[in-house]
């Protein structure tokens, strides 16, 4: 905490910076995930039944797309924290 | 704190409005049903009800929210709240298609058509990640906006206004055309008039109050469109399984479908085709089979011959895998193997993301906090359609394969019917020409009357086609089997196709009909169809708001105040935007008025077209401070050749191909192109500015810092509007 305090405003920006791509790179290697690796072992994956839908559509017609929105809200709320990390507030107009 | 108590208490009360209004809209129409089932109101009426109602609910908005104030005019006056600006996002990006063909396309292409769902849903990750919260801190009007101040002078923003004005053109001219066959086909006025109303209510709205009219606005009609969209499928599912969730029942539609397609032998028959051309896959479940055709093209170029009266000469038909042969020699290397389908929904997910009225929406919002979470609440008003639409192709492919498919024509349900005298389901069993004048053929069998393969001898010459105790036979013609069936022969004629029986192969569906047939294939009132009317003039009409807004700051501001005339007042800025709005609005009309297919097929090549210009170079310009304009111009310009190259060869000559993937994807290739010429570029030119690496910092960091902003970006004008 008192590291951060003792940053210069660019140091704080950058360190900040570096933290967001970290984020932005997990979170998009799981959106990566979800969205390209089942298509590729979909005929597999349909011979699996989940609550009475073959697998491998259910990942494509509403599995990925829950975890879209999911990604996107975790998103909002680790940024808003990160925010607050390195005292980078953001005024409402 | 007073500020913030403010924001509260005006956020409550935008709740209270919607919420009294969504109240509303289901007592409406529980009031309506009753009128029409208890005291028998005429189907008309009920119509032009809806229609009106919602249309001067859209005026009231736009009047009501009428504003002189730049800011207001462009940006909404940045102030909607994430929630609202989440649902405004959603009506503006859920179109005329989403809401009517989607589904349609998903019966027609079973699994492969889930790379629409999941494309159009993935690309708001990419959205939230890397875009909207710079967006937003960037804080000026427009894309091009940024693309100018990032990358410098006039060229990138010329660049980058041409683009957005091109793209946003053909859009908003496919949702005009939606607003024309909505209004003939359920109000009956004739097509022309429709575009004319549609029209007329759009201007109302944004030409009055801009953006702001046009936010508020897109939050009713996503209230509307999500209500009418789930409502029909709701009873259907109820109706054929008995639960009354869809999303959750329609694996009971899958199970059915794979069951009814190994007791009809789907599989076994050479496949149908859709109407723009395209295998409708033999299996519902089972993933990649789709083939390429040109058949779109063909049609394409035809039409546009009859209706301009030029002569270009479509290229020779060709589809591959042919489906003229037997089964076993139409295989190819690529068929069965998911790379077109990653393609393509790679090209939706990163063009989602590079759209520009999609983009503008995030300058809307008051702080890159609430841009951040915006873009959360967009995804999941939108995710409520697009799981839903799989669910209506389900159940409609279902019912189709129960009740339709392998019985007599004579004898098929009433909704079938229907929509057959309307044209958008054609059964093409040759018992269905009975009695039909010659010269007028159905528009699938004229064709092979032109290529030869059906000829008609009109024995009584009557100038009709009479099959009255017809039988089939055969003889052998030069080697060749011909079908011999009354007064039609050819080698179109077969045993099955004179039957009278509807094999799956006979049977077409325009995309359209699966959401607009579902509320009488559920058994529901007149009214239900009234719903979802009044649901795709929402999905139209908002979209339609969205892409002229876009266009008119394109040339009002973009062009004209950024480059022409920068010392423009804040009068002539708005009066011109207001101008360029109407004179938008009319290009897009004429535009509507030929019905041309090939519209429709520019929407959907615009996400290859954004996924290889914008997105690259508004991804490095905020990811990579050394990337300079001369990279940004030389990455757009060679991405989007590559593009428009794979596009056209791929659409005219289906044999031009990389791993089957189509002209839809061809963005697949453009992206890495550009992304590498960018790079190259921009390191063997000069780094940008150290004005502009301070715009990048800047943007990087979520405090609010107008001093730095107005320096760099707009002078004293951008700081005025603020």
């Amino acid at each position: 905490m008192s590291d951060i305090e003792r940053m210069s405003r660019q140091e704080r920006i950058n360190a900040y910076w570096k933290e967001n791509n970290r984020l932005i790179a997990i979170l998009l290697i799981i959106w990566f995930s979800v969205a390209y690796i089942p298509p590729l072992f979909v005929n597999q994956l349909n011979q699996i039944s989940f609550f009475g839908f073959p697998l491998g559509y259910y990942f494509g017609s509403q599995l990925s797309l829950v975890v879209f929105v999911i990604l996107i809200f975790y998103y909002a709320y680790a940024m808003n924290k990160l925010d607050a990390k390195y005292h980078l507030k953001d005024r409402d107009k | 704190m007073a500020v913030n108590e403010a924001i509260k208490l005006r956020n409550n009360r935008l709740a209270q409005y919607y919420g009294m209004f969504t109240i509303g809209l289901i007592v409406f129409s529980l009031i309506m049903g009753v009128l029409e089932l208890g005291a028998g109101m005429p189907k008309a009426w009920i119509g032009w009800t809806f229609l009106m109602l919602t249309m001067g609910l859209y005026a009231f908005i736009g009047i009501m929210s009428r504003t002189k104030i730049l800011d207001e005019y462009y940006v909404a006056g940045r102030n909607v709240p994430a929630v609202f600006n989440g649902m405004a996002t959603g009506a503006d990006w859920m179109s005329a298609a989403s809401f009517i063909s989607m589904a349609g396309t998903l019966y027609a292409l079973g699994y492969d058509g889930l790379a629409y769902i999941m494309g159009w849903t993935g690309g708001y990750v990419l959205l939230a990640l890397l875009f909207a919260p710079y967006i937003r801190k960037f804080g000026q009007y427009t894309i091009p906006d940024f693309v100018g101040t990032r990358y410098g002078g006039r060229w990138p923003r010329l660049v980058a206004a041409i683009c957005a004005i091109i793209v946003s053109l053909t859009y908003v001219t496919a949702q005009v055309v939606g607003v024309g066959i909505i209004m003939s086909r359920f109000i009956g006025v004739p097509y022309e008039w429709g575009v004319v109303i549609g029209l007329s209510g759009v201007l109302v709205c944004s030409f009055l109050g801009g953006m702001k009219a046009v936010t508020w606005t897109q939050v009713a009609q996503y209230i509307i469109l999500i209500i009418a969209y789930v409502i029909p499928v709701t009873f259907l599912s109820l109706k054929l399984t008995g639960f009354p969730i869809p999303q959750l029942s329609y694996g009971q539609a899958l199970a059915n479908i794979t069951r009814l397609e190994s007791e009809l032998k789907i599989s076994a028959q050479a496949p149908a085709r859709d109407g723009s051309g395209r295998i409708i896959q033999s299996g519902y479940v089972p993933a990649y089979n789709e083939g390429l055709s040109n058949a779109a093209a063909v049609s394409a170029i035809n039409q546009i011959n009859t209706y301009f009266g030029v002569n270009i000469t479509p290229p020779p038909a060709k589809s591959i895998p042919d489906t003229s042969k037997p089964a076993d020699v139409i295989q190819t290397d690529w068929r069965g193997t998911p790379w077109n389908f990653l393609a393509l929904t790679f090209c939706l997910m990163v063009g989602t993301a590079g759209l520009p009225h999609i983009l503008i929406r995030f300058y809307t919002v008051p702080s890159v906090r609430e841009s951040r979470l915006s873009v959360g609440w967009a995804l999941f008003f939108i995710f409520l359609l697009y799981f839903t639409a799989p669910a209506y192709a389900a159940f409609a492919r279902w019912e189709i394969l129960q009740n339709v498919v392998g019985k007599e024509i004579s004898s098929l349900p009433e909704w079938t019917q229907n929509w057959s005298r309307l044209g958008l389901i054609t059964q093409r069993d040759y018992t269905t020409l009975e009695g039909k004048p010659i010269d007028k053929l159905p528009s699938w069998a004229a064709p092979q009357v032109k290529s030869g393969a059906l000829v008609i001898t009109d024995a009584n010459g009557n100038g009709k086609i009479d099959l009255a105790g017809a039988t089939f036979s055969e003889k052998e013609v030069d080697g060749k089997k011909i079908g011999v069936f009354g007064e039609l022969s050819g080698t179109v004629i077969t045993k099955t196709s004179t039957d009278g029986i509807l094999q799956f192969g006979e049977l077409n569906i325009d995309p359209d009909t699966i959401v607009l047939a579902t509320p009488e294939i559920a058994g529901l009132p007149y009214t239900v169809a009234a719903l979802i009317a009044a649901g795709g003039m929402a999905a139209a009409l908002s979209t339609a708001d969205g892409l002229l807004v876009v266009i008119s700051s394109a040339i009002a501001h973009d062009f004209y105040y950024r480059i022409v005339n920068p010392k423009a007042s804040m009068n002539t800025r708005i009066w011109l935007g207001k101008t360029m709005l109407v004179v938008a609005a009319v290009i897009a009309a004429l535009l509507a008025l030929p019905r041309l297919a090939l519209i429709a097929q520019m929407v959907a090549w615009a996400f290859s077209m954004a996924a290889s210009s914008f997105f690259p170079v508004i991804l490095l310009g905020i990811f990579w401070k050394r990337c300079n304009g001369p990279g940004a111009i030389a990455g757009m310009i060679g991405g989007l050749s590559v593009t428009l190259f794979y596009m056209y060869n791929n659409y005219i000559d289906p044999s031009f191909n990389v791993l089957g993937i189509t002209h839809l994807a061809a963005g697949i290739f453009g992206m890495p192109v550009n992304f590498l010429l960018c790079y190259i570029v921009s390191k063997l030119t000069a780094a940008p500015s150290q004005e502009v690496q301070d715009l990048v910092d800047h943007l990087r960091s979520p405090e609010l810092d107008d001093e730095l902003m107005t320096s760099i970006a707009g002078g004293k004008q951008a700081a005025g509007a603020h």
